[in-house]
């Protein structure tokens, strides 16, 4: 028997025999995931799995541009080599252009490992080493052994080259890399995330997000469940245990992440990790990437029907969340961090009365008050004593109505006094551009942002139900907030408990005024300003225009920073972070105020109240601190102004006189 | 501390937010929950005398007590103008108790405080009123040591025979976070309580509330530190001197009415 001779029927039984473990492997995985809690199964999503990783797994690849076109090449080439090689080896297809293609491919495959191997040689800090430093070696070893030993067979090479010398070294370096690429594929080895990711990009539990959807809005859950919230692995729905298997621990989320980046005990890709751990069993001595800061690696352990909190991840990495979703943007995996950290956030609020910080005092505050700081609720509307608004309402002798174009959602901004300037700001725009507009006055319930991000799933249950009771009486076409949180919770969060409305951001609202010039704005002063993306507006919602139009309008060249629109740095603000207050080395506002500085703006502009107050929180000097609709009041053309909103107001009380 | 065998009941009331007027978990009550689950952790036994609560806020108010993490709740059904007092001490004759605790009044009803005291003549036991802590109790010599909270975050430390009911003042241990599903999930125990009517307050006239006069707080210090003082100081006693004879009274009364400004 010849060396090629032995090669091709070597070949045969050990793919055979790896194509069969591999699929032990897979169900094993399967089964593994099945132990989640049940959740639609999107069959449909499995043909669109292609279409999914070309398109919308590529477009956030694509961010790094280096490491799009290696993986296209590492990836294409393998795909392409394994189907080719399944082919030629276990059906015995012998054709000749099955032999030049897999000479192709490999040598595609060959080429972007070499690339992945450059990278490799000093690795970003995201990156994870162990397993992960191997990774570029068993794709060179696969590719060259595979290029290697198709040579022959096309011809370019007369067969039996090299002997048995070669043929040795070639079942060697086969061995490698089938174990490598199919056997791990299962087994827990790196190339696991191309089978489990590619599985969850069919079957995600978000399936709106693909093809340039979105989907944001936290899921609700049964308050009469027997077991609310997170505790297990096992208590994820088993799509969420499949996506925390598709990570590929590339780390984008680790470097967005504002939480990691200020030394708090979060880091997503960890967490991501921990719950694989969680899932399998086993302990986190082996993981090979950075630690939660300030937590050592190899001191947790875990297992699918242990508690997690406390036990494999400390519940202040829970809580250092701002729920800003960076991470999930950053994803190429399309894995969603925030949904898992809230559902455990859930069980620690709803099973076992654990909210740290002020959590505590503040949800009690929203049952007993409606509001997170416990202002007695008919005091909601005292900020707006001077302002004559309309207010909605049956109470014809108070001039309430029962319809009107726009309903204005305050907000808990009404408590605030900074943010009580950005209301009367937008209520003076308002009238300038004469909207017929009503407030819900003192029937207006926080919106529940916060008590939902705070795991309090009950009490923003029952504020959403009653906020929708209460809109529903009212006859209205549009919402339009100045908080993005209400702004996103009455969009994309009170449906699921029939809420249906327009809701616009006032920026969104006025973005329009201003382009039908039912606002006019002076664009000849020269403010050196740069604009901070709220992340419940950009990230949350896609509006990153709005804000910048009508920045533009006044003439502003806006001095972008560097984390702008999807990949800006959240202010610290969401998620109840300044409630649980978990420390760390830095204050993230204080991060985000520096980013600020770097553009040499003397004005931030802001479009969130909650942003308006973390970034005034920094200390002197810094610039100033201004929601866009203070800026829109300060270079909107007066005489429309005083002909309709001052003029108003001043009609009102002079005729009550 | 374990006390297995030590019988803590601790009574509950619907609460009252201030600014809202809602029901909610009183604020004295849940120390005292607070510090009975110290004492004798899940032994503890909670108990509310009252109308059963039709109205889904109270009965949530009521709940969140369960919250805490107590699998079960006493509760005695009374009408509501019966007496609670006879009520709960009839109910607790039976359980005999080595501890009772509850807050110092109420944040609705009657609110007169008297709660406590009264029970205490019932049962024939002593009353502790506004305690920060139980420190410790021996089972053995049937004695607790408990702190007692004074003004201006003064502590007295005594030594009290067993049985004795106690009322937990705000001075207590904050009370941990009521929890939702294990307060949903909790156990109401209803028992109709025996027809006690309050035959005393079936005489009473109510009237609105007046505010009284108040006198000014003028602070007169000059530093920082005085005025933190000023700021922080709760009224307290140790001011007042017994005088004898008819000339020295005189003469004191007339100090202070000049020192006030009114002679």
């Amino acid at each position: 028997m010849s060396s090629s001779e032995f090669l091709s029927q070597f070949l045969f039984t050990l793919i055979t025999f790896a194509l069969l473990l591999t699929l032990v492997g897979a169900v094993k995985r399967i089964l593994l995931w099945s132990q989640g809690q049940s959740s639609t199964i999107h069959w449909l999503g499995l043909l669109q799995i292609p279409r999914r990783y070309l398109v919308d797994l590529h477009h956030v690849v694509a961010r790094d541009k280096y490491m799009s076109n290696t993986h296209v090449a590492t990836a294409g080439g393998f795909v392409l080599s394994a189907i080719l090689i399944i082919l030629l080896y276990v059906f015995q297809l012998k054709l000749q252009i099955l032999t030049w293609t897999l000479l192709g491919s490999s040598l595609l495959m060959f080429v972007g490992s070499l690339f992945v191997m450059r990278r490799r040689r000093n690795p970003p800090p995201n990156l994870s080493l162990g397993k992960w430093q191997r990774l570029p070696k068993s794709l060179m070893v696969f590719s060259l052994s595979f290029f290697i030993l198709t040579l022959p067979a096309t011809g370019i090479l007369p067969s039996d080259t090299g002997g048995w010398l070669l043929a040795v070294l070639l079942v060697v370096g086969i061995i490698w890399g089938i174990g490598e690429m199919f056997f791990g594929m299962t087994w827990g080895g790196p190339m696991k995330h191309a089978f489990a990711g590619a599985l969850h990009l069919g079957l995600h539990r978000r399936q709106e997000r693909f093809g340039d959807g979105q989907s944001t809005g936290l899921k609700a859950i049964d308050l009469n469940a027997k077991k609310l919230g997170v505790e297990k692995p096992i208590d994820f729905k088993w799509n969420q245990l499949l996506s925390f298997d598709a990570c590929v621990e590339c780390g984008r989320c680790e470097k967005n992440c504002p939480a990691f980046a200020a030394g708090q005990p979060l880091n997503p890709k960890k967490l991501i990790q921990d719950m694989v751990i969680g899932m399998a069993g086993g302990d986190d001595a082996k993981f090979a990437g950075s630690p939660y800061p300030g937590i050592e690696v190899g001191t947790h352990k875990g297992g699918a029907i242990i508690p997690i909190v406390n036990v494999l991840v400390e519940n202040e990495t829970l809580w250092s969340c701002t729920t800003c979703r960076a991470c999930v943007d950053a994803c190429p995996m399309m894995i969603e961090h925030v949904d898992a950290i809230v559902d455990m956030r859930r069980f620690e609020t709803m099973e076992k009365g654990q909210t740290p910080g002020k959590g505590s005092e503040i949800l009690e505050n929203l049952s007993a008050t409606d509001n997170p700081n416990g202002y007695a609720p008919s005091t909601r509307m005292n900020w707006a004593a001077d302002q004559n608004l309309t207010v909605f309402g049956q109470n014809v002798e108070k001039q309430e109505v029962t319809q009107a174009d726009v309903l204005l959602w305050i907000g808990d901004a009404a408590f605030d006094m900074r943010n009580q300037r950005t209301l009367r700001a937008i209520i003076k725009l308002l009238r300038a551009a004469e909207v017929n507009f009503a407030v819900l006055g003192d029937a207006e319930f926080d919106s529940g942002d916060l008590a939902r991000r705070l795991g309090d799933e009950a009490t923003f249950q029952r504020l959403a139900t009653s906020n929708i009771r209460t809109m529903n009486k009212y006859q209205f076409k549009t919402i339009v907030t100045a908080d993005p949180h209400a702004f996103h919770c009455l969009k994309n969060e009170y449906v699921e408990f029939g809420g249906h409305y327009n809701v616009l951001h006032h920026t969104g609202f006025f973005a329009d005024l201003v382009s039908q010039n039912k606002l006019q704005l002076d664009n000849s002063k020269e403010l050196a300003l740069t604009y901070h993306d709220p992340c419940y507006l950009g990230r949350y919602n896609g509006e990153y225009d709005a804000p910048r139009f009508l920045l533009e309008s006044m003439g502003v060249k806006i001095k972008e920073m560097d984390r702008s629109k999807s990949t800006a740095r959240c202010c610290g603000g969401g998620g109840g972070a300044p409630v649980t207050d978990i420390p760390g080395e830095q204050r993230i506002p204080d991060m985000r105020m520096a980013d600020v500085v770097e553009t040499n703006a003397e004005i931030v502009a802001v479009a969130c109240p909650q942003c308006n107050l973390m970034l005034e929180g920094v200390v002197e000097p810094r610039p100033e601190v201004k929601d866009i609709a203070e800026l829109m009041l300060d270079a909107l053309i007066e005489g429309v102004v005083e002909n309709t909103g001052e003029g108003v107001v001043a009609n009102a009380v002079g005729g009550e006189v | 501390m374990t006390n297995d065998n030590l019988s803590v009941i601790s009574l509950v009331s619907i609460g009252e937010h201030p600014t809202s007027r809602r029901p909610r978990r009183a604020e004295q009550d849940a120390r005292a929950i607070e510090l009975g689950i110290k004492l004798v952790g899940e032994n503890l036994q909670t108990l509310h005398a009252g109308e059963l609560p039709d109205d889904a806020n109270q009965q949530t108010a009521l709940r969140s007590y369960l919250g805490m993490g107590l699998a079960e709740m006493n509760l005695l059904e009374m009408p509501a103008q019966a007496d609670a007092v006879l009520v709960i001490a009839e109910h607790l004759k039976q359980q005999n108790p080595d501890v009772i605790l509850t807050g110092v009044r109420a944040e609705s009803g009657e609110s007169s405080g008297m709660l406590p005291y009264l029970l205490a003549e019932h049962l024939g036991m002593a009353m502790v009123t506004s305690i920060a802590d139980i420190l410790s109790v021996d089972e053995a010599n049937q004695q607790a040591e408990v702190l007692q909270a004074l003004p201006r975050g003064q502590r007295r430390k005594l030594i009290v025979d067993l049985p004795f009911v106690a009322s937990v003042d705000m001075a207590a241990a904050m009370p941990r976070q009521s929890a939702f599903g294990p307060a949903m999930r909790g156990l109401l125990d209803t028992a109709v309580a025996g027809d006690f009517a309050d035959e005393e307050a079936s005489t009473w006239q109510t009237s609105n509330a007046k505010k009284r006069p108040k006198r000014l707080k003028i602070i007169k210090a000059k530093t920082a530190a005085d005025r933190f003082k000023a700021a922080t100081a709760k009224a307290s006693g140790g001011g007042g001197k017994v005088v004898h004879g008819v000339e020295e009274s005189a003469q004191a009364i007339l100090d202070l009415l000049v020192e006030e400004g009114l002679v």
